[in-house]
């Protein structure tokens, strides 16, 4: 099939992972990835960002499929279950929103910035050398090192069922992609 | 017309699927679709059940059946 523009976004992705390692404050850009796929399906009620545009996904494609790094198994049956994925998107939320409320106590000055990227909702990395301090209020900074650990997160996440099952397993739990699924559920005219 | 003879052809399990895409972009004849972001559709008259789509789907929801022509 002809290859459009879209088709190459996953070499936006990797920049994007790569630039979080030069300056921090570029992970404000992972928003992107936020808003578009939720403005998709809620005014235009599709997985348009998912099907199209999502260079995450085409990433683990193209290393899954291309260079061949997935052992191309199925996926266990739990994680395509309802509770598994709609349990995941809670948890993924849940962090977020603590991630929110941690940058906030920095805007209030209630806490001093941490310059670290934590993985996996558990691994604090020293990540002081991508921070060249900023011109806005730190918490800023602070905001694009609690967004920056998410997206690196389920990246790792999306890498090792990339490796374990098929390339784009992380597209089953994906939260990104439950929600805007179960936004297009919603909306969806013929619904039962 | 019933010919008698099978045809093989691509079937989602509807339920399961999360309308992710990989089956549309893995399709050679766009014979499946996305519908309304909830979930896959196959086009009865244009698949040829040649299973590219199976084997990309994340969720290993589609299954290759035979059907009555
Ligand atoms: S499910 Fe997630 S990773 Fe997959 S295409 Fe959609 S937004 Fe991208
Ligand atoms: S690849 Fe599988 S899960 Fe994704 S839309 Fe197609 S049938 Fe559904
Ligand atoms: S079985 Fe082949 S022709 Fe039919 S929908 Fe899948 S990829 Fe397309």
């Amino acid at each position: 099939m002809k290859k459009r523009w879209y088709d190459y976004l996953w070499i936006a992705s990797v920049l994007y992972l790569l630039l979080g390692f030069v300056n921090i404050l570029f992970a404000w850009l992972g928003l992107l990835c936020f808003f578009i796929p939720l403005l998709i399906s809620l005014i235009g009620g599709t997985k348009g960002y998912c099907n199209r545009y999502c260079g995450r996904g085409q990433l683990f494609g193209l290393l899954g499929g291309r260079f061949g790094l997935s052992r191309k198994k199925d996926i266990p049956g739990w994680m395509k279950s309802k509770a598994f994925r709609y349990g995941f998107l809670v948890f993924f939320f849940a962090m977020f929103f603590l991630m929110l409320w941690n940058t906030y106590l920095v805007f209030a000055g209630a806490r001093d910035l941490r310059e670290v990227v934590t993985l996996l909702w558990t691994f604090r990395l020293a990540w002081n050398w991508a921070y060249h301090g900023t011109l806005f209020h730190p918490g800023v900074a602070q905001f694009a090192f609690g967004f920056y650990s998410v997206m690196l997160t389920s990246t790792i996440l999306g890498l090792v069922t990339m490796v374990l099952f098929k390339p784009r397993s992380w597209c089953v739990y994906c939260p990104m992609g439950t929600m805007t699924q179960l936004i297009c559920k919603m909306k969806d005219p013929t619904r039962p | 017309m019933n010919t008698g003879t099978k045809r093989r052809r691509a079937v989602v399990d509807q339920t399961a699927c999360v309308a992710c895409g990989c089956c549309v972009k893995a399709c050679p004849l766009q014979a499946i679709e996305i519908v309304r972001g909830v979930t896959a559709r196959v086009n009865e008259e244009k698949c040829v059940g040649c299973g590219r789509c199976a084997r990309e789907c994340p969720a290993s929801v589609i299954g290759i059946r035979e059907v009555e022509a």
